[in-house]
């Protein structure tokens, strides 16, 4: 397999790009070598219809026997581009070299979401894990269907049939007449062809390359600083936008004197910004460098109407859930008769657990360039909501969806961010974007938060506070569990509704269970918009369900792994995963011991989510001084088939690094204000408390499920679980911190 | 008018010399490969080198670089040590967004500029203070040995 590194033709890309070449010339395509494309390179080849094969949405192949595949998905990490494009080559039997990846349109006719439409939201976006669920059949159709015109193309072309012709390595080959050429020499004759109408996809025992080593198409930009993120783009006449939102949430501007600022050289425009439904607008100053537009911020003296500004702070919020959680909720699922006395010989467990809001905190902070034009508006974006982004702009401009162009690049990060229900960070560079306008600015506006903003501008994940009821019999099977569920949903609930997201891993709760009650709170009223964050509701729901299911093997003496094992008994690809994460653990068998004063132990956890089973066994070390460090994790996964396994590890080591960093984070209001701002603050998961993480997969010939989140849900948990084992009771509380208290 | 090297050529900046060396960077030379984080020197995502010392260029003013050899990631391929690190971050699939890894590479171009066989020691207290929201840090510290075996083969 080569991989060439086509740093030439980038260069030269680039340097048309921040020469300012204007807007609709740039699109994100990247080859083996991390190459992008200019847009007019790829429109000159379409505009040659005999040169360009283009058999469907996905896929095309020029002349020159380049397949283009064609991602509806984000690429923000997860690895999507490589998915696709190994789907692709292998179903094409390409050269995986030969194969680029570009970045699709936001269009619905074409890219909608398989599997975000079958759950109710027809967009094109990238979520729920979703993409290579989606594309395992689409895409390899898709290929298949080239592939096989091609094949017809060459039979047509050496007036041979096409069963003799076989394909290796992006060559058509005719063994009888020793005729052999690549996929280039039949693009001509294949656009004659009419596209196949069923198509067979390979058996597995066929795959050449899905399953195996498929480098990362995005790597090599991405080690040499030429990917271009939303960050990144500088355009003609483009002025950069830095906000200044209210310190008090919701608050407006009564008045600004924009003087300061507008006497620092550089500073172009001060306008105010009207808030949005989602959006909390301000004062936003416009320059051609960020940090130009930064000082000028800083130097707006803006007096702040907050006679409707919040002046909420987060432990009025927990008080309030906890007094809901007292009460009877909604109900989200009601199975058997649940026990309020307990059983003889059997045990209790009643807790409260309570999580705090969380930043996703992406390091490349949000971001989004606009222009605005007389016939409509240009976006460029690490765009993970394609299509309701662009109707919310269509929305709030009163055009037609098709009139907004939406240019996609790559997220530096998003773990869900990117993707927000409102569309809250595109309409406030719209509004940005308008309100320069309107003060004669004609060029794109690139709306930069800086850090601060970025940690402060709400959509969290939400604060919840869980109540629970674990009833368990003599023999150790669970009697009855009642769970009520306090947070927010991230769409509106009619009244006495329920949200399916904030109870998901308790309604469905897997493990064996006389009877369920599962019912809920919905604080949506207080004017703190939440959004998804990588694992969505399964981030606190099975901090609580990984924790009470450990706590009641302890109570009935049972061993932590084998209690699960054995309550699984209706779900075997759990039991399966769970298995191997302790046999590859060495579960039961005694860990080295650790220095003077240490002790140490291990803490299991299992999940299901978006369909791929993640077990992960945690070794912990709890120093003297009540620190802890999290050693090692062994973590096992079913996804079905692994398309690219590296991934798929990749994935679960940062599903559990990003899982570990909910131990020490919590966003925090006081009257009103996010108290946090940057990374001194709101900690992260640094290198020196990486854990050593060792992942194995499950061999699966189902069709593959995604990876993106489901390494998250568990390690929590299994780090509060070993905790558990050498201190005697579960923190109910998180953030856990630093260190816990020994006394 | 300020007088700059940055990766071997001569560059003028005729404006603020309290400018941060990150804004100049990106906004005015066109160089994006240094990238954004946090603007507090918290996260390292805008390491250069400074006369090969690895600083944060976003609380590093342009004025107070003249003289010196500023050496960013678009250059990091034409240092020996640069280059091995970025075969080694392919070779083990380093970046997932990627965002943070131009940071990362100039921080362990000054880690093995110093360390030519550095521990797990070592590498956690060179690199701790860059942030990588991916988590891909055990890939990081792996491909940080594997490029100090192959700079002393």
């Amino acid at each position: 397999m080569t991989r060439h590194h086509s740093s030439t033709s980038f260069a030269l890309s680039r340097r048309q790009l921040l020469a300012g070449i204007g807007a609709g010339s740039f699109a994100l395509a990247v080859g083996t070598g991390g190459r992008l494309a200019l847009a007019q390179e790829l429109a000159d080849k379409a505009a040659d219809a005999a040169s360009l094969f283009e058999p469907n949405a996905f896929i095309r192949i020029d002349t020159d026997g380049q397949v283009t595949v064609v991602s509806s998905y984000l690429e923000m990490g997860q690895g999507t581009f490589t998915g696709l494009a190994t789907l692709a080559a292998d179903e094409l039997d390409a050269d995986p070299a030969q194969v680029r990846v570009e970045a699709a349109p936001a269009d619905a006719s074409r890219y909608t979401n398989p599997f975000l439409a079958s759950i109710g939201f027809a967009v094109q976006g990238t979520g729920g894990s979703s993409a290579m669920a989606g594309a395992w059949n689409q895409m390899r159709q898709a290929a298949a269907g080239a592939r096989a015109m091609l094949l017809s193309a060459a039979a047509r072309d050496w007036d041979v049939d096409a069963a003799e012709l076989s394909v290796e390595a992006g060559r058509i080959r005719h063994a009888a007449s020793g005729r052999e050429d690549g996929f280039g020499a039949f693009v001509a004759t294949a656009t004659t062809l009419t596209v196949p109408r069923q198509v067979t996809v390979k058996d597995p025992s066929e795959f050449r390359l899905i399953g195996g080593h498929f480098p990362r198409v995005d790597v090599p930009a991405k080690v040499n600083g030429s990917a271009i993120y939303t960050q990144d783009i500088k355009l003609d006449n483009m002025l950069v936008a830095v906000i200044a939102h209210p310190p008090r949430l919701w608050s407006t501007v009564r008045s600004v004197d924009a003087a300061a600022a507008l006497e620092i050289p550089g500073v172009q425009y001060v306008v105010e910004v009207p808030a949005g439904a989602a959006y909390q607008g301000g004062v936003a100053v416009l320059a051609r460098n960020t940090w130009v537009a930064a000082q000028g911020r800083d130097a707006l003296d803006i007096d702040w109407d907050e006679s409707l500004g919040l002046t909420t702070s987060t432990a009025q919020i927990f008080e309030r859930y906890r007094a809901l959680a007292e009460q009877p909720g909604n109900v989200s699922v009601e199975k058997g008769t649940i026990l309020d006395k307990v059983p003889e010989g059997g045990h209790v467990i009643e807790a409260t657990f309570e999580q705090p809001f969380l930043a996703h905190a992406a390091m490349e902070p949000m971001n989004c360039v606009v222009h605005i034009r007389e016939d409509g508006v240009e976006v460029w974006n690490g765009e993970q909501w394609h299509t309701a982004d662009q109707g919310a702009i269509a929305a709030a401009m009163g055009i037609e969806p098709g009139q907004v162009t939406i240019n996609q690049l790559y997220a530096g990060g998003s773990f869900g961010r990117r993707a927000n229900p409102f569309s809250d960070y595109v309409l406030e560079a719209l509004a940005i974007a308008r309100a320069a306008r309107e003060q004669g600015h004609t060029g794109p506006v690139k709306m930069v938060w800086l850090r601060e903003d970025d940690t402060q501008a709400l959509q969290y994940r939400p604060a919840t506070v869980h109540k629970v009821r674990l009833v368990l019999r003599s023999d150790g099977e669970i009697g009855s569990l009642q769970w009520r569920a306090v947070g927010q949903s991230f769409f509106p609930v009619p009244e006495g509704g329920t949200d399916a997201l904030l109870v998901e891993g308790a309604s469905d709760f897997a493990y064996r269970t006389g009877a369920l009650l599962v019912d809920q709170h919905l604080a949506n009223d207080q004017r703190l918009p939440v959004q998804w964050m990588r694992s969505v509701g399964h981030t606190h729901t099975n901090v609580v369900g990984e924790t009470i299911i450990d706590e009641a093997a302890r109570l009935v003496g049972r061993d932590a792994y084998e209690y699960r094992y054995d309550l699984l008994s209706d779900h075997p690809r759990q039991q399966a995963t769970l298995k191997l994460a302790a046999d590859k653990a060495g579960w039961g068998t005694p860990l080295a011991p650790g220095a003077d004063g240490d002790r140490r132990a291990r803490g299991i956890a299992v999940r299901e989510s978006f369909g791929t089973v993640v077990a992960q066994v945690a070794e912990l070390t709890l120093h003297a001084d009540g620190s802890y460090t999290v050693d090692r994790v062994v973590c096992a996964v079913d996804c079905g088939y692994a398309i690219n396994p590296d991934i798929v590890k990749a994935q679960m080591e940062g599903g559990i690094g990003f899982g570990l960093s909910f131990l020490r984070q919590e966003i925090t209001l006081e009257d009103g204000q996010i108290q946090q701002s940057n990374f001194h603050d709101y900690p992260v998961l640094r290198m020196n408390a990486m854990p050593v993480t060792e992942v194995h997969i499950v061999p699966s010939g189902e069709a593959p499920t995604g990876v993106g989140e489901p390494g998250v849900p568990p390690i929590g948990p299994a780090v509060l679980n070993a905790l558990a084992a050498l201190i005697g009771s579960y923190a109910r509380t998180l953030p856990l911190g630093d260190s816990v208290s020994l006394t | 008018m300020i007088d700059l090297t940055i990766n071997g050529r001569a560059v003028q900046f005729d404006g603020d010399p309290e400018m941060p060396l990150l804004w100049f960077l990106r906004d005015e030379a066109g160089m994006t490969g240094t990238k954004f984080g946090c603007g507090i020197a918290m996260c390292g995502a805008c390491t250069v080198q400074v006369d090969g010392e690895p600083v944060r260029s976003c609380q590093t003013p342009v004025g107070s670089v003249t003289g010196q050899d500023i050496t960013t990631i678009e250059a990091a391929e034409q240092d020996r040590i640069g280059a091995a690190l970025q075969a080694a971050w392919v070779e083990n699939q380093v970046p997932q967004c990627g965002y943070c890894q131009s940071g990362q590479i100039m921080q362990a171009m000054a880690l093995l500029a110093e360390t030519i066989e550095p521990t797990d020691a070592d590498i956690d207290a060179a690199m701790s203070g860059n942030i990588c929201r991916c988590a891909t840090y055990s890939r990081i510290r792996a491909a940080i040995h594997r490029a100090a075996e192959t700079l002393r083969a």
